[in-house]
Protein backbone atom coordinates (compact mmCIF):
# COMPACT_ATOMS: atom_id res chain seq x y z
CA UNK A 1 0.00 0.00 0.00
CA UNK A 2 2.98 2.53 0.96
CA UNK A 3 4.69 1.67 -2.11
CA UNK A 4 1.72 2.57 -4.30
CA UNK A 5 1.46 5.67 -2.97
CA UNK A 6 5.01 6.46 -3.19
CA UNK A 7 4.87 5.27 -6.92
CA UNK A 8 2.09 7.70 -7.48
CA UNK A 9 3.84 10.75 -5.49
CA UNK A 10 7.40 9.85 -7.88
CA UNK A 11 5.27 9.28 -11.22
CA UNK A 12 3.63 12.86 -10.30
CA UNK A 13 6.72 14.45 -10.13
CA UNK A 14 7.94 13.08 -12.80
CA UNK A 15 5.36 14.22 -14.94
CA UNK A 16 3.66 17.08 -13.15
CA UNK A 17 0.30 18.08 -14.11
CA UNK A 18 0.35 21.02 -17.62
CA UNK A 19 -2.34 23.07 -16.66
CA UNK A 20 0.00 25.26 -15.16
CA UNK A 21 1.33 26.33 -18.88
CA UNK A 22 -2.22 27.38 -19.78
CA UNK A 23 -2.22 30.78 -17.33
CA UNK A 24 -0.80 33.51 -17.62
CA UNK A 25 0.53 36.25 -15.43
CA UNK A 26 1.29 39.74 -16.36
CA UNK A 27 4.76 40.36 -14.64
CA UNK A 28 7.24 42.98 -15.35
CA UNK A 29 10.41 41.22 -16.29
CA UNK A 30 12.65 39.50 -13.46
CA UNK A 31 14.75 42.18 -11.23
CA UNK A 32 18.35 40.66 -12.85
CA UNK A 33 21.35 42.26 -11.68
CA UNK A 34 22.09 44.66 -14.59
CA UNK A 35 24.49 42.91 -17.38
CA UNK A 36 24.12 39.31 -15.90
CA UNK A 37 21.69 37.89 -17.73
CA UNK A 38 21.81 36.10 -20.81
CA UNK A 39 24.22 34.01 -18.15
CA UNK A 40 24.67 31.77 -21.34
CA UNK A 41 27.16 34.24 -22.44
CA UNK A 42 30.07 33.31 -19.39
CA UNK A 43 28.68 29.96 -18.88
CA UNK A 44 28.45 27.88 -22.53
CA UNK A 45 32.69 28.35 -22.13
CA UNK A 46 32.68 26.60 -19.13
CA UNK A 47 32.25 22.61 -18.20
CA UNK A 48 29.76 22.61 -15.19
CA UNK A 49 31.00 21.68 -12.40
CA UNK A 50 28.13 19.89 -10.54
CA UNK A 51 29.97 20.03 -7.15
CA UNK A 52 28.85 21.68 -4.26
CA UNK A 53 31.54 24.39 -2.97
CA UNK A 54 31.95 27.62 -2.23
CA UNK A 55 32.10 30.06 -5.33
CA UNK A 56 35.34 32.12 -4.96
CA UNK A 57 35.55 33.84 -8.37
CA UNK A 58 32.26 35.22 -9.53
CA UNK A 59 28.82 35.53 -7.83
CA UNK A 60 31.00 36.48 -4.51
CA UNK A 61 28.05 38.86 -3.43
CA UNK A 62 25.34 35.77 -3.67
CA UNK A 63 24.48 34.75 -0.03
CA UNK A 64 22.37 32.42 0.59
CA UNK A 65 20.01 33.28 4.07
CA UNK A 66 17.13 32.75 5.78
CA UNK A 67 16.17 29.61 2.72
CA UNK A 68 17.64 26.52 4.64
CA UNK A 69 21.08 27.33 3.02
CA UNK A 70 22.79 24.45 4.52
CA UNK A 71 20.34 22.63 2.12
CA UNK A 72 20.34 24.58 -0.92
CA UNK A 73 22.94 24.99 -4.07
CA UNK A 74 22.67 26.41 -7.01
CA UNK A 75 22.17 23.81 -9.15
CA UNK A 76 18.86 23.15 -6.54
CA UNK A 77 17.09 25.82 -8.95
CA UNK A 78 19.44 26.83 -11.76
CA UNK A 79 19.56 24.29 -14.92
CA UNK A 80 22.86 22.95 -15.22
CA UNK A 81 23.30 22.14 -18.80
CA UNK A 82 21.25 25.75 -19.89
CA UNK A 83 21.88 28.59 -17.63
CA UNK A 84 19.20 30.71 -18.66
CA UNK A 85 16.70 28.79 -17.89
CA UNK A 86 15.78 27.51 -13.89
CA UNK A 87 14.79 23.74 -13.46
CA UNK A 88 11.84 22.38 -11.83
CA UNK A 89 11.90 19.33 -9.38
CA UNK A 90 10.37 17.52 -12.16
CA UNK A 91 13.37 18.35 -14.74
CA UNK A 92 11.12 20.40 -16.33
CA UNK A 93 12.93 23.72 -17.59
CA UNK A 94 11.26 26.64 -17.39
CA UNK A 95 12.10 30.66 -17.93
CA UNK A 96 13.05 32.91 -15.59
CA UNK A 97 9.52 35.07 -16.09
CA UNK A 98 8.04 31.99 -14.58
CA UNK A 99 10.09 31.38 -11.43
CA UNK A 100 6.80 31.76 -9.18
CA UNK A 101 6.36 28.10 -10.39
CA UNK A 102 9.66 27.09 -8.81
CA UNK A 103 9.49 29.20 -5.50
CA UNK A 104 5.60 27.44 -5.49
CA UNK A 105 6.89 23.90 -5.77
CA UNK A 106 7.36 24.24 -1.83
CA UNK A 107 6.04 27.13 -0.90
CA UNK A 108 2.52 25.93 -1.92
CA UNK A 109 0.07 28.04 -0.04
CA UNK A 110 1.98 31.35 -0.81
CA UNK A 111 1.03 30.10 -4.62
CA UNK A 112 -2.08 29.84 -4.41
CA UNK A 113 -2.60 32.77 -2.49
CA UNK A 114 -0.74 35.19 -4.88
CA UNK A 115 -2.59 33.32 -8.09
CA UNK A 116 -5.83 34.86 -6.32
CA UNK A 117 -3.98 38.02 -5.60
CA UNK A 118 -4.16 37.51 -2.15
CA UNK A 119 -0.15 37.12 -1.63
CA UNK A 120 1.55 39.48 -2.74
CA UNK A 121 1.07 43.34 -4.69
CA UNK A 122 -1.35 43.33 -7.60
CA UNK A 123 -1.76 46.63 -9.61
CA UNK A 124 -4.12 47.72 -12.34
CA UNK A 125 -7.78 47.40 -12.69
CA UNK A 126 -9.96 46.07 -9.79
CA UNK A 127 -12.46 45.17 -12.24
CA UNK A 128 -10.14 44.10 -15.20
CA UNK A 129 -6.25 43.50 -16.01
CA UNK A 130 -3.89 42.94 -12.94
CA UNK A 131 -0.14 43.66 -12.62
CA UNK A 132 1.29 40.83 -11.05
CA UNK A 133 4.91 40.59 -9.46
CA UNK A 134 7.76 37.54 -9.10
CA UNK A 135 8.11 36.36 -6.45
CA UNK A 136 11.57 37.88 -6.82
CA UNK A 137 10.62 40.83 -6.94
CA UNK A 138 9.66 41.32 -3.31
CA UNK A 139 12.06 38.64 -2.04
CA UNK A 140 15.24 38.02 -2.81
CA UNK A 141 15.68 34.42 -4.13
CA UNK A 142 18.89 33.77 -2.49
CA UNK A 143 17.70 35.52 0.69
CA UNK A 144 14.23 35.86 0.89
CA UNK A 145 13.44 37.77 4.16
CA UNK A 146 11.81 41.15 3.10
CA UNK A 147 13.80 43.93 3.89
CA UNK A 148 13.30 46.09 6.47
CA UNK A 149 11.78 49.56 5.51
CA UNK A 150 12.45 53.06 6.30
CA UNK A 151 8.88 54.11 7.58
CA UNK A 152 7.86 57.62 6.22
CA UNK A 153 7.40 60.48 8.47
CA UNK A 154 4.97 60.26 11.64
CA UNK A 155 1.97 62.69 11.24
CA UNK A 156 2.03 65.79 13.51
CA UNK A 157 0.59 66.02 16.58
CA UNK A 158 -2.88 68.17 16.97
CA UNK A 159 -1.09 70.16 19.28
CA UNK A 160 1.31 71.21 16.62
CA UNK A 161 -1.03 71.76 13.91
CA UNK A 162 -1.40 75.63 13.62
CA UNK B 1 -37.73 117.62 33.46
CA UNK B 2 -38.21 114.43 35.54
CA UNK B 3 -36.12 111.73 36.44
CA UNK B 4 -38.80 109.16 34.52
CA UNK B 5 -38.21 110.99 31.09
CA UNK B 6 -34.39 110.67 31.42
CA UNK B 7 -34.66 107.05 32.15
CA UNK B 8 -36.70 106.45 28.86
CA UNK B 9 -34.08 108.27 26.58
CA UNK B 10 -31.09 105.77 27.72
CA UNK B 11 -33.54 102.99 27.12
CA UNK B 12 -33.19 101.51 23.32
CA UNK B 13 -36.50 101.78 22.09
CA UNK B 14 -36.57 99.71 18.52
CA UNK B 15 -39.13 101.31 16.47
CA UNK B 16 -39.60 101.25 13.36
CA UNK B 17 -37.62 103.57 11.89
CA UNK B 18 -34.56 102.38 13.45
CA UNK B 19 -35.23 98.83 12.26
CA UNK B 20 -35.60 99.60 8.54
CA UNK B 21 -32.33 101.32 8.86
CA UNK B 22 -30.08 98.25 10.57
CA UNK B 23 -31.88 95.95 7.50
CA UNK B 24 -30.54 98.39 4.94
CA UNK B 25 -27.13 97.81 6.73
CA UNK B 26 -27.09 94.47 6.98
CA UNK B 27 -28.76 93.75 3.28
CA UNK B 28 -25.22 96.30 2.53
CA UNK B 29 -22.91 94.30 4.67
CA UNK B 30 -24.24 91.10 2.18
CA UNK B 31 -23.73 92.49 -0.96
CA UNK B 32 -20.53 93.84 -0.39
CA UNK B 33 -18.41 90.89 -1.45
CA UNK B 34 -19.90 90.85 -5.24
CA UNK B 35 -18.22 93.77 -5.42
CA UNK B 36 -14.80 91.62 -5.74
CA UNK B 37 -16.39 88.08 -6.13
CA UNK B 38 -17.36 86.42 -9.14
CA UNK B 39 -21.41 85.42 -9.48
CA UNK B 40 -20.02 82.00 -9.05
CA UNK B 41 -20.15 82.97 -5.59
CA UNK B 42 -24.01 83.49 -5.35
CA UNK B 43 -24.50 80.25 -7.88
CA UNK B 44 -22.45 78.22 -5.06
CA UNK B 45 -24.46 79.64 -2.29
CA UNK B 46 -28.34 79.09 -4.25
CA UNK B 47 -26.67 75.29 -5.36
CA UNK B 48 -29.30 72.61 -4.78
CA UNK B 49 -28.66 69.56 -2.73
CA UNK B 50 -26.45 67.35 -4.78
CA UNK B 51 -28.52 64.51 -4.69
CA UNK B 52 -31.33 66.61 -6.13
CA UNK B 53 -30.05 68.43 -9.14
CA UNK B 54 -30.72 67.36 -12.38
CA UNK B 55 -28.02 66.35 -15.50
CA UNK B 56 -27.73 69.75 -16.78
CA UNK B 57 -27.53 71.83 -13.76
CA UNK B 58 -24.89 69.44 -12.29
CA UNK B 59 -22.96 69.88 -15.98
CA UNK B 60 -22.80 73.19 -15.34
CA UNK B 61 -21.77 73.32 -11.58
CA UNK B 62 -18.82 70.88 -12.64
CA UNK B 63 -18.10 73.38 -15.78
CA UNK B 64 -18.24 76.52 -12.83
CA UNK B 65 -15.75 74.14 -10.32
CA UNK B 66 -13.34 73.11 -13.32
CA UNK B 67 -13.00 76.62 -14.43
CA UNK B 68 -12.39 78.29 -10.69
CA UNK B 69 -9.85 75.24 -9.99
CA UNK B 70 -7.92 75.73 -13.17
CA UNK B 71 -7.74 79.06 -12.40
CA UNK B 72 -6.41 78.78 -8.75
CA UNK B 73 -4.28 75.55 -9.28
CA UNK B 74 -3.66 77.32 -12.53
CA UNK B 75 -3.33 73.97 -14.63
CA UNK B 76 -6.75 71.92 -16.57
CA UNK B 77 -8.71 71.09 -13.90
CA UNK B 78 -11.32 67.95 -14.36
CA UNK B 79 -14.23 67.55 -11.89
CA UNK B 80 -16.33 64.72 -12.39
CA UNK B 81 -19.53 63.42 -11.02
CA UNK B 82 -19.61 59.50 -12.22
CA UNK B 83 -22.08 57.74 -10.52
CA UNK B 84 -21.75 54.62 -8.56
CA UNK B 85 -21.36 51.68 -11.02
CA UNK B 86 -23.87 49.69 -11.27
CA UNK B 87 -23.71 45.82 -9.42
CA UNK B 88 -20.90 47.45 -7.50
CA UNK B 89 -20.43 46.82 -3.32
CA UNK B 90 -16.53 48.19 -2.98
CA UNK B 91 -15.05 46.31 -0.32
CA UNK B 92 -11.50 46.66 1.32
CA UNK B 93 -9.55 43.82 3.17
CA UNK B 94 -6.08 44.76 4.63
CA UNK B 95 -3.88 42.41 5.79
CA UNK B 96 -2.10 42.36 9.11
CA UNK B 97 0.05 39.30 8.90
CA UNK B 98 1.70 41.68 5.51
CA UNK B 99 1.46 45.01 7.21
CA UNK B 100 5.15 46.40 8.32
CA UNK B 101 3.60 50.22 8.67
CA UNK B 102 5.68 51.82 6.44
CA UNK B 103 2.62 54.92 6.10
CA UNK B 104 3.35 54.78 2.26
CA UNK B 105 -0.35 54.45 2.08
CA UNK B 106 -0.59 57.62 3.85
CA UNK B 107 0.86 60.01 1.89
CA UNK B 108 0.31 57.88 -1.17
CA UNK B 109 -3.45 59.07 -0.43
CA UNK B 110 -2.68 62.57 0.47
CA UNK B 111 -0.88 63.12 -2.64
CA UNK B 112 -3.86 61.55 -4.61
CA UNK B 113 -6.77 63.06 -2.59
CA UNK B 114 -5.15 66.71 -2.53
CA UNK B 115 -5.85 66.78 1.40
CA UNK B 116 -4.23 70.01 3.09
CA UNK B 117 -0.47 70.03 3.67
CA UNK B 118 -0.69 72.71 6.35
CA UNK B 119 -2.00 72.26 8.15
CA UNK B 120 -1.66 68.83 7.96
CA UNK B 121 -4.57 66.02 6.67
CA UNK B 122 -3.72 62.58 6.59
CA UNK B 123 -7.20 60.12 6.03
CA UNK B 124 -5.14 57.07 6.85
CA UNK B 125 -3.74 56.14 10.39
CA UNK B 126 -1.53 53.85 11.21
CA UNK B 127 -1.03 52.51 14.48
CA UNK B 128 1.32 50.33 15.86
CA UNK B 129 0.29 47.57 18.15
CA UNK B 130 1.94 45.13 20.47
CA UNK B 131 1.75 41.83 19.44
CA UNK B 132 1.45 40.88 23.00
CA UNK B 133 -1.72 42.93 23.64
CA UNK B 134 -3.33 42.10 19.97
CA UNK B 135 -5.80 44.25 18.85
CA UNK B 136 -6.34 46.90 21.64
CA UNK B 137 -6.96 50.47 20.26
CA UNK B 138 -6.55 51.79 24.35
CA UNK B 139 -2.99 51.33 23.71
CA UNK B 140 -1.85 51.91 20.07
CA UNK B 141 0.56 54.54 18.83
CA UNK B 142 0.15 56.26 15.99
CA UNK B 143 3.51 58.42 16.45
CA UNK B 144 5.89 55.88 16.53
CA UNK B 145 8.89 56.89 14.32
CA UNK B 146 11.77 54.12 14.60
CA UNK B 147 14.85 53.83 11.90
CA UNK B 148 13.39 51.10 10.17
CA UNK B 149 10.00 48.89 10.32
CA UNK B 150 8.75 46.21 11.28
CA UNK B 151 10.36 46.43 14.98
CA UNK B 152 10.22 43.44 16.84
CA UNK B 153 6.99 42.45 18.95
CA UNK B 154 5.01 44.92 17.43
CA UNK B 155 2.01 44.92 14.20
CA UNK B 156 0.44 47.84 12.12
CA UNK B 157 -2.92 48.41 11.71
CA UNK B 158 -3.75 51.26 9.30
CA UNK B 159 -7.29 52.76 9.96
CA UNK B 160 -9.16 54.58 7.18
CA UNK B 161 -13.09 55.16 6.45
CA UNK B 162 -14.60 51.67 6.79
CA UNK B 163 -17.08 53.18 4.63
CA UNK B 164 -19.91 51.46 7.00
CA UNK B 165 -23.22 49.64 5.64
CA UNK B 166 -24.49 51.32 8.71
CA UNK B 167 -22.95 54.14 9.40
CA UNK B 168 -23.48 56.59 12.29
CA UNK B 169 -22.19 59.68 10.44
CA UNK B 170 -24.92 60.03 8.11
CA UNK B 171 -27.56 59.45 10.49
CA UNK B 172 -26.34 62.83 12.86
CA UNK B 173 -25.76 65.39 9.63
CA UNK B 174 -28.25 68.19 10.68
CA UNK B 175 -28.45 68.78 6.61
CA UNK B 176 -27.68 65.70 4.68
CA UNK B 177 -24.66 66.55 3.63
CA UNK B 178 -23.54 63.29 3.82
CA UNK B 179 -24.78 60.05 2.74
CA UNK B 180 -23.87 56.38 1.20
CA UNK B 181 -24.31 56.02 -2.36
CA UNK B 182 -25.57 52.24 -3.57
CA UNK B 183 -22.02 51.32 -4.22
CA UNK B 184 -21.28 51.73 -0.65
CA UNK B 185 -19.11 54.77 -0.41
CA UNK B 186 -19.83 57.39 2.22
CA UNK B 187 -19.44 60.51 0.85
CA UNK B 188 -19.56 64.34 1.74
CA UNK B 189 -20.79 67.20 0.16
CA UNK B 190 -18.64 69.67 0.56
CA UNK B 191 -20.40 72.85 -1.19
CA UNK B 192 -23.14 71.52 1.46
CA UNK B 193 -21.43 70.67 4.48
CA UNK B 194 -22.07 73.36 7.36
CA UNK B 195 -19.42 72.30 9.13
CA UNK B 196 -20.50 71.46 12.29
CA UNK B 197 -18.55 68.05 13.19
CA UNK B 198 -21.24 66.10 14.20
CA UNK B 199 -20.33 63.40 12.07
CA UNK B 200 -16.92 63.43 13.70
CA UNK B 201 -18.07 62.73 16.88
CA UNK B 202 -20.46 60.02 15.71
CA UNK B 203 -17.70 58.31 13.58
CA UNK B 204 -15.98 55.32 16.13
CA UNK B 205 -12.87 55.13 13.77
CA UNK B 206 -11.87 58.53 13.81
CA UNK B 207 -12.12 58.63 10.22
CA UNK B 208 -13.05 61.96 9.16
CA UNK B 209 -11.53 65.08 8.83
CA UNK B 210 -12.43 69.23 9.51
CA UNK B 211 -10.65 71.44 7.95
CA UNK B 212 -10.02 74.33 10.59
CA UNK B 213 -8.37 76.59 7.79
CA UNK B 214 -8.29 77.25 3.68
CA UNK B 215 -6.43 73.76 2.66
CA UNK B 216 -2.67 74.39 2.40
CA UNK B 217 -2.16 72.41 -1.41
CA UNK B 218 0.32 73.70 -3.00
CA UNK B 219 -0.43 74.57 -6.91
CA UNK B 220 2.38 72.27 -8.08
CA UNK B 221 1.10 69.14 -5.69
CA UNK B 222 -2.47 69.54 -6.51
CA UNK B 223 -3.84 66.27 -8.64
CA UNK B 224 -5.85 68.04 -11.32
CA UNK B 225 -8.22 64.38 -11.37
CA UNK B 226 -10.80 64.97 -9.36
CA UNK B 227 -14.79 63.90 -8.05
CA UNK B 228 -16.93 66.02 -7.27
CA UNK B 229 -17.51 64.50 -4.51
CA UNK B 230 -14.03 62.88 -3.70
CA UNK B 231 -10.89 64.59 -4.12
CA UNK B 232 -11.69 67.94 -5.42
CA UNK B 233 -10.03 71.02 -3.63
CA UNK B 234 -12.16 71.49 -0.14
CA UNK B 235 -13.03 75.20 0.95
CA UNK B 236 -12.28 76.19 4.63
CA UNK B 237 -15.04 74.63 7.32
CA UNK B 238 -16.16 71.29 5.99
CA UNK B 239 -15.46 67.52 6.68
CA UNK B 240 -13.66 65.13 4.56
CA UNK B 241 -13.12 61.69 4.66
CA UNK B 242 -11.86 58.46 2.50
CA UNK B 243 -13.90 57.56 -0.99
CA UNK B 244 -11.70 54.57 -1.90
CA UNK B 245 -10.53 56.77 -4.21
CA UNK B 246 -14.05 57.21 -6.00
CA UNK B 247 -12.31 59.28 -9.15
CA UNK B 248 -9.62 55.98 -9.73
CA UNK B 249 -12.33 52.59 -8.79
CA UNK B 250 -15.81 54.21 -10.18
CA UNK B 251 -14.37 54.77 -13.53
CA UNK B 252 -15.45 51.79 -16.11
CA UNK B 253 -11.65 51.39 -16.32
CA UNK B 254 -11.58 50.98 -12.46
CA UNK B 255 -7.98 51.34 -11.31
CA UNK B 256 -7.30 50.51 -7.51
CA UNK B 257 -6.79 53.00 -4.81
CA UNK B 258 -4.07 54.98 -4.62
CA UNK B 259 -3.14 53.81 -1.09
CA UNK B 260 -3.04 50.11 -2.33
CA UNK B 261 -0.96 50.62 -5.39
CA UNK B 262 1.36 52.36 -3.49
CA UNK B 263 1.49 49.72 -0.60
CA UNK B 264 5.24 47.90 -0.99
CA UNK B 265 3.87 44.86 1.04
CA UNK B 266 0.78 44.27 -1.29
CA UNK B 267 -1.36 44.29 1.85
CA UNK B 268 -4.35 46.22 0.76
CA UNK B 269 -7.04 44.38 -1.33
CA UNK B 270 -9.33 45.90 -2.92
CA UNK B 271 -12.59 44.36 -4.90
CA UNK B 272 -16.35 44.26 -5.77
CA UNK B 273 -18.10 42.39 -2.56
CA UNK B 274 -20.58 41.34 -5.11
CA UNK B 275 -18.79 39.43 -7.67
CA UNK B 276 -17.93 35.41 -6.38
CA UNK B 277 -14.70 35.52 -8.16
CA UNK B 278 -12.89 38.78 -6.71
CA UNK B 279 -10.10 38.64 -4.57
CA UNK B 280 -12.21 40.76 -1.99
CA UNK B 281 -14.13 37.65 -1.44
CA UNK B 282 -11.79 35.19 -1.92
CA UNK B 283 -10.35 36.64 1.28
CA UNK B 284 -13.67 36.48 3.57
CA UNK B 285 -14.48 33.03 2.79
CA UNK B 286 -10.91 31.89 3.02
CA UNK B 287 -9.11 33.30 5.57
CA UNK B 288 -9.22 35.02 8.74
CA UNK B 289 -11.15 38.01 9.44
CA UNK B 290 -12.74 40.77 11.64
CA UNK B 291 -13.93 43.55 11.32
CA UNK B 292 -13.40 46.76 13.82
CA UNK B 293 -15.48 47.81 16.41
CA UNK B 294 -17.95 44.99 15.44
CA UNK B 295 -20.06 45.17 18.83
CA UNK B 296 -21.25 48.97 17.40
CA UNK B 297 -23.02 47.47 14.45
CA UNK B 298 -21.69 50.19 11.85
CA UNK B 299 -21.41 46.86 9.48
CA UNK B 300 -17.80 48.25 8.04
CA UNK B 301 -16.74 47.17 4.22
CA UNK B 302 -13.25 47.38 5.38
CA UNK B 303 -12.08 43.81 6.67
CA UNK B 304 -8.93 43.02 8.05
CA UNK B 305 -7.21 39.98 7.88
CA UNK B 306 -4.46 37.43 8.27
CA UNK B 307 -2.93 35.77 5.51
CA UNK B 308 -1.01 33.31 7.55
Amino acid sequence: MFDMAEAARREFWLSPPKMESDESYMVPPPPFTEGIFPCSECHKEMRPNPKRRELKEEHTNIQLKNHAEKERWCLDCHDMNNRDKLRLVSGEQIDFTESYRLCGQCHGDKYRDWKTGIHGKRTGQWNGKKQYLLCAHCHNPHNPRFKELQPKPPPMRPENIR
Amino acid sequence: MSDMEEHDERVFRLTRRKALKGLALGIGTMVLPAKDASASVWESFFQKHFRELGRLERQKILARLEKEYSAQYKKSVRVKDTPPPEGVLFGYALDLSRCVGCRRCVYGCVTENNQSRDPQIHWIKVLRLSKERGVDLEHSEQYYNPATVPQEGYFYMPVQCQQCENPPCTKVCPVQATWKETDGIVVVDYNWCIGCRYCMAACPYGARHFNWKKPGLPAGDMNPETHYLGNRPRPVGVVEKCTFCMQRTREPDGHYPACLEVCPVGARKFGNLLDPTSEIRNVIENKRVFILKEDLNTQPKFYYFYSV
